[in-house]
C-alpha cells in the first residue's frame, strides 16, 4: 500500500479529533483537505466569503456541541482579528490550519506583508501558534493542536510553512 | 423590489417580545447592541446567546449552531448595522442551505449605539433584496404588528430571512449577562452537549 501523503494524514488527524465541521476560504495548499471534506458525508463543509466568518461558524458549532476547523491562507489571518475576541471571551476552542504565503520563494510581493505579520498578529490576538516545516511532523502537530484547542478550550493556529506546501509557480 | 423606507414605525421591544413569545426550545443568537438588549428584555433564558462584540458574526454563529443541531430551530436576531458588517454571511448562509436557520434583522436604518448615524439601509441598501440575491429563497419584510405575528410563525417553521422595519426611537438599555464564558457554558448545558 502506498504511504499516505501528509495532506491525507492531516485529514485523518482532524477526523481522529472528532472534527465534523470544516469551513474554508480556498487555498491551493488546502486543496486536498477541501476535496476530502466535501466528499465526506460525516462532515459539514462550508465555503466562506471571508475568514472571520469561520471564527463565528466555529463558535456556533461549539455551542451546538460539534467541533469545527477552519482552513485559510496567511493573507486571511488579517481578516480575523476582531472576531478572535469571540472564542477568547467565551472560552471556546478555535482551530485553524493556515497555509503560508510570502515567506519562501514567493513570486507575488503582495503576499509578503501579511505573510511576515501572520505569526506575531495571531500571537498578539491571543492565539497559540504552532508551525510545521516538515512533512513528517504535520499530522502529529495537527492532532496535538486539536487536542489543545478542544480540550483546553483555547484558540490554536497551525501554520503550514510555504517550504512545506511548495511555493506557487507563476512563471513556467 | 422597492428599497426599504427609513420611516419604520414598529416598536422594537414590542416586536421582539412578539418574536420571542412562547419560545419553547428555540436557540437564539443576538447581534451586539440593541438586538441583545431587546431579546434580553423579552426574558433571559439559557439558550439565548447574546453577543456584546464580534460585530458581523451573528448569522455565522447561527449557521454553526444550525448545522450542529439539525433537529432544533435557530433564530438570529440582529440589527441592520451588524448584518451590514457581515453581509458576506448572507451568501454563506444561503449557500449552506440549513433548513432550520432563520434570521430577523431589526432595521432602524441607523447605527443606534454610536449616535444614531444613518446606516447603509438608510442610504438606499435593501438587506431583504441582498439576501434574496444571495440565494435566500424565503424573504419577508414586516412593517406592522400583524406582519410581525406572521413572521413569528414563519421564522420558526421555514428558513426565512426577515427584515423588521422598526422605529428609530431609542429604548432604555436592558443589559443581559455579558460574560461570554458563562453564556456559552449555560447554552451548552441547556442543550446537553457540555463535555
Amino acid at each position: 500500500m502506498q504511504n499516505p501523503t501528509w495532506q491525507e494524514s492531516v485529514y485523518a488527524a482532524l477526523k481522529a479529533a472528532n472534527v465534523t465541521m470544516i469551513g474554508y476560504v480556498p487555498d491551493a495548499g488546502h486543496a486536498h483537505l477541501i476535496k476530502a471534506a466535501h466528499a465526506d458525508p460525516e462532515v459539514d463543509t462550508v465555503v466562506l466569503t471571508t475568514e472571520e466568518e469561520g471564527i463565528a461558524l466555529s463558535a456556533g458549532a461549539w455551542l451546538g456541541g460539534k467541533r469545527c476547523a477552519i482552513l485559510m491562507q496567511s493573507s486571511g489571518v488579517g481578516n480575523c482579528i476582531n472576531m478572535l475576541s469571540l472564542p477568547l471571551n467565551c472560552r471556546m476552542p478555535f482551530l485553524t490550519l493556515v497555509t503560508m504565503r510570502g515567506e519562501w520563494g514567493e513570486f507575488n510581493p503582495w503576499q509578503v506583508p501579511m505573510g511576515a505579520a501572520t505569526q506575531p498578529v495571531l500571537t498578539a490576538a491571543g492565539v497559540h501558534v504552532r508551525r510545521a516545516d516538515q512533512p513528517d511532523e504535520v499530522a502529529e502537530m495537527v492532532g496535538a493542536s486539536a487536542a489543545l484547542a478542544f480540550d483546553s478550550q483555547i484558540p490554536v493556529a497551525v501554520l503550514f510553512s510555504q517550504r512545506l506546501i511548495g511555493a506557487k509557480v507563476f512563471v513556467k | 423590489m422597492t428599497a426599504l423606507r427609513n420611516d419604520g414605525t414598529l416598536d422594537r421591544r414590542v416586536a421582539v417580545a412578539e418574536l420571542m413569545r412562547d419560545p419553547g426550545d428555540l436557540l437564539v443568537v443576538t447581534g451586539l447592541g440593541a438586538a441583545t438588549y431587546d431579546v434580553g428584555a423579552a426574558g433571559d433564558r439559557p439558550t439565548n446567546f447574546y453577543l456584546w462584540g464580534a460585530m458581523g458574526g451573528a448569522a455565522m454563529i447561527g449557521l454553526g449552531i444550525a448545522l450542529a443541531q439539525p433537529t432544533k430551530r435557530v433564530l438570529v436576531i440582529t440589527g441592520d448595522g451588524e448584518q451590514l458588517m457581515g453581509m458576506g454571511a448572507l451568501a454563506t448562509t444561503a449557500a449552506a442551505k440549513a433548513p432550520n436557520l432563520s434570521i430577523a434583522v431589526l432595521d432602524n436604518a441607523r447605527f443606534g449605539e454610536t449616535g444614531s448615524q444613518l446606516s447603509h439601509t438608510g442610504l438606499g441598501a435593501d438587506l431583504a433584496a441582498v439576501a434574496a440575491a444571495c440565494g435566500w429563497q424565503n424573504v419577508a419584510i414586516a412593517r406592522d404588528m400583524d406582519e410581525v405575528a406572521t413572521l413569528r410563525t414563519r421564522l420558526r417553521t421555514e428558513s426565512l430571512f426577515a427584515v423588521l422595519s422598526i422605529s428609530a426611537e431609542e429604548k432604555i438599555r436592558h443589559l443581559p449577562p455579558r460574560d461570554g464564558a458563562y453564556l456559552a457554558d449555560r447554552f451548552r448545558r441547556a442543550l446537553g452537549v457540555a463535555e
